[in-house]
């Protein structure tokens, strides 16, 4: 448990150290590289919350799949790759009221609400078995929408992103 | 482990995210700060999983946030990509074609 905890402190503290950066660098290639280092610490929390299964998909789609994307959006979209100044907009001032007053009343709400409560000392973890019992069972109909709205997705960006 | 490290964790990203999409002016940056927040709910509902115990509905729903981000993300790069092929700027606070 303790080694746990530990575990836990160290992911979260480059979580929230690399998320700050995703926000704040003035280079995009840099926020991108930033924010796998949350994907991956994200998907580290996963194997602390015992979703195994979970934790391999975040690491293929996100790191895998969705970061090329991002790479290859900032390439497409920018004539040149560095430093830039303007990245951020006028409103920096009232975003950062809004994050903090969302921060506080987000934080008093969890900290009110569950106090010390522990989560259980042995978890079981979720085998890939039950958790497909569980897709093609009982959610089966949200998995078929989900499939229709990614074919779409995928057929709509198909359409918009080429020439002609 | 308490429940509420991994929950106000998720609040902590959720907040930078929030920040990152009123604050930055470039639309992939935007688009990365919405992965932050969809990131944050993801642990949010792992850990009402293993809090929950039987229940596995936690884990399939974070497994469909996963699939609707990456669709998402391909249908707002494609939008950017176009947005700059029209106008060769993906400045979000240039665009204001649609303001009344």
């Amino acid at each position: 448990m303790v080694a746990q905890n530990i575990a836990f402190g160290i992911i979260a503290a480059i979580m929230v150290i690399a998320a700050i950066r995703v926000v704040t660098t003035r280079n995009i290639v840099h926020a991108a590289l930033w924010l796998v280092l949350v994907l991956a610490g994200a998907s580290a929390q996963y194997i602390l919350l015992a979703a195994e299964f979970l934790a391999a998909t975040q690491i293929l789609v996100y790191v895998g799949a969705i970061m090329v994307l991002f790479l290859f959006g900032t390439m497409l979209t920018r004539a040149q790759i560095g430093r830039e100044g303007n990245l951020d907009n006028r409103s920096r001032v009232p975003a950062v009221l809004v994050a903090l007053v969302l921060a506080g009343l987000l934080g008093f709400v969890l900290i009110d609400g569950f106090r010390r409560e522990k989560l259980p000392e042995d978890p079981v973890v979720r085998t890939t078995q039950e958790l497909s019992d569980s897709i093609f069972g009982v959610y089966a109909i949200p998995f078929w929408a989900l499939s229709v709205v990614l074919t779409a997705a995928v057929i709509g960006a198909i359409v918009l992103a080429r020439k002609d | 482990m308490l429940i509420n490290q991994f929950l106000l964790l998720g609040a902590v990203l959720f907040c930078i995210g929030v920040y990152g999409v009123i604050a930055r002016r470039n639309a992939v940056l935007v688009l990365m700060s919405i992965e932050l927040i969809l990131n944050s709910v993801n642990i949010n509902l792992l850990a009402f999983a293993l809090r929950n115990g039987a229940d596995i509905a936690g884990h399939t729903f974070a497994l469909y946030v996963i699939a609707v981000a990456a669709a998402e993300v391909g249908v707002g790069l494609a939008i950017v990509l176009l947005i700059y092929r029209n106008r060769r700027s993906i400045a979000l606070d240039e665009l204001s074609t649609m303001k009344g």
